[in-house]
């Protein structure tokens, strides 16, 4: 089993701190805990279940708000199950949106079971041949250095996938009311009367 | 050419104020989809898979534009984690149109099941159903299921009848232009 050096959270506290105001969407699992522990905001979709489906939530937000970057954080299981994904995305070209994939090559809730990525499967390669052309592989500090610089400049759409420590942090959990997470996140993106008027 | 349900269809479509449409092609979507992607103020986006469709639904919602999700009956058993995990936990709006196979006149056996089932399926998801079997009860259909989703957050599916669209006259009609093996 292949060691990784990077350790997750810590990854994602270097990326968002350049986060600007982009929206967020965390993929179930190890991506809510992070995010919730590195960057709680009103503007964080934490998905909690409907696994497979983070990055077309982030692209329905991307398409709504072509003038605010939309990044999808989420892990090789849940990219894994909503692979078509990558070439629905890519077809749509928004030039707003990243899905960046922690890949500890396992499924983190359920019992730390391998998934394929630790084998064969070359999720970029999979986003580049989906039609992402802007789609990296991260393994060492310098190429998280490489994608903030991405994430900062573009081109996007933009697809990484960031080999990571397989032990996660101690989680950190956000709300998981959905309809209140739904409603929040609309009042601060819309503003409340948008939000909850929207006739 | 006469108009049909599909026409219903666009112009509430415009009348709701829906921006992004998302599907799965059927025969019976196809002059539907054509007028949704020719059209400037429609964002239309093709799925490899039905689930997609509700997930980005969501997002749309999220990001404050309305959307509806197409498909045939047959792609209805790919939505059902999404619908419940997501769509009903949040209690996002979401339309469905669905265009049903495996009912009157279908000739391919592979369609029966999931058309059986569809109906079903939805309402024991927890989904409001509309099954209709003309133009008229369509557009009444598809209207009440924007006003309810967009205006009270509701899951609404509107199933468009075979008897409706026309069966899908393949194996009847065509089977015998083309060469058989068997």
């Amino acid at each position: 089993m292949a060691e990784y050096s990077l350790q997750r959270r810590e990854v994602m506290a270097e990326l968002l701190a350049d986060r600007g105001d982009a929206l967020m969407v965390a993929g179930l699992g190890s991506p809510v805990w992070d995010l919730a522990a590195v960057d709680h905001r009103d503007e964080n979709f934490y998905v909690w279940g409907g696994m497979g489906g983070a990055a077309m939530i982030g692209l329905g937000i991307a398409l709504s708000q072509p003038e605010r970057k939309v990044w999808v954080v989420t892990g090789d299981g849940e990219a894994l199950m909503g692979m078509g994904s990558l070439a629905t995305i890519a077809a749509q070209k928004p030039e707003n949106l990243a899905v960046i994939v922690f890949d500890n090559e396992h499924y983190g809730e359920t019992g730390m079971q391998p998934t394929v990525t630790g084998g064969l499967c070359d999720l970029p390669a999979i986003a580049k041949g989906a039609g992402i052309a802007t789609s990296v592989s991260v393994v060492d500090q310098a190429g998280v250095g490489a994608l903030k610089s991405a994430l900062a400049d573009g081109p996007y759409p933009l697809f990484a996938n960031i080999k990571v420590h397989r032990i996660n942090d101690k989680p950190v959990l956000p709300p998981r009311d959905g309809v209140y997470s739904k409603h929040r996140f609309r009042v601060a993106v819309l503003g409340e009367r948008s939000a909850m008027h929207p006739y | 050419m006469d108009q049909d349900w599909t026409d219903d269809a666009f112009a509430l479509f415009h009348e709701h104020g829906v921006k992004q449409v998302a599907y799965v092609p059927d025969a019976g979507l196809k002059s539907l989809l054509i007028a949704c992607q020719a059209d400037n103020a429609i964002k239309a986006v093709t799925l490899t898979t039905e689930e997609e469709g509700i997930a980005l639904s969501a997002g749309a919602w999220l990001g404050g534009e309305r959307s509806v999700v197409m498909m045939q009956s047959s792609g209805v058993g790919n939505t059902l984690n999404m619908i419940g995990s997501l769509s009903m936990t949040c209690k996002f709006p979401l339309v469905m149109i669905v265009t049903m196979r495996g009912q009157h006149g279908e000739s391919n056996p592979w369609q029966m099941p999931m058309g059986a089932a569809t109906p079903g399926i939805l309402r024991e998801m927890g989904m409001r159903v509309f099954e209709v079997e003309t133009r008229e009860e369509a557009r009444d259909a598809m209207d009440s299921a924007m006003r309810m989703a967009f205006h009270a957050d509701e899951q609404v599916a509107v199933l468009i009848s075979q008897r409706l669209i026309g069966a899908k006259a393949f194996i009847a009609d065509v089977a015998k232009e083309v060469t058989q093996h068997g």
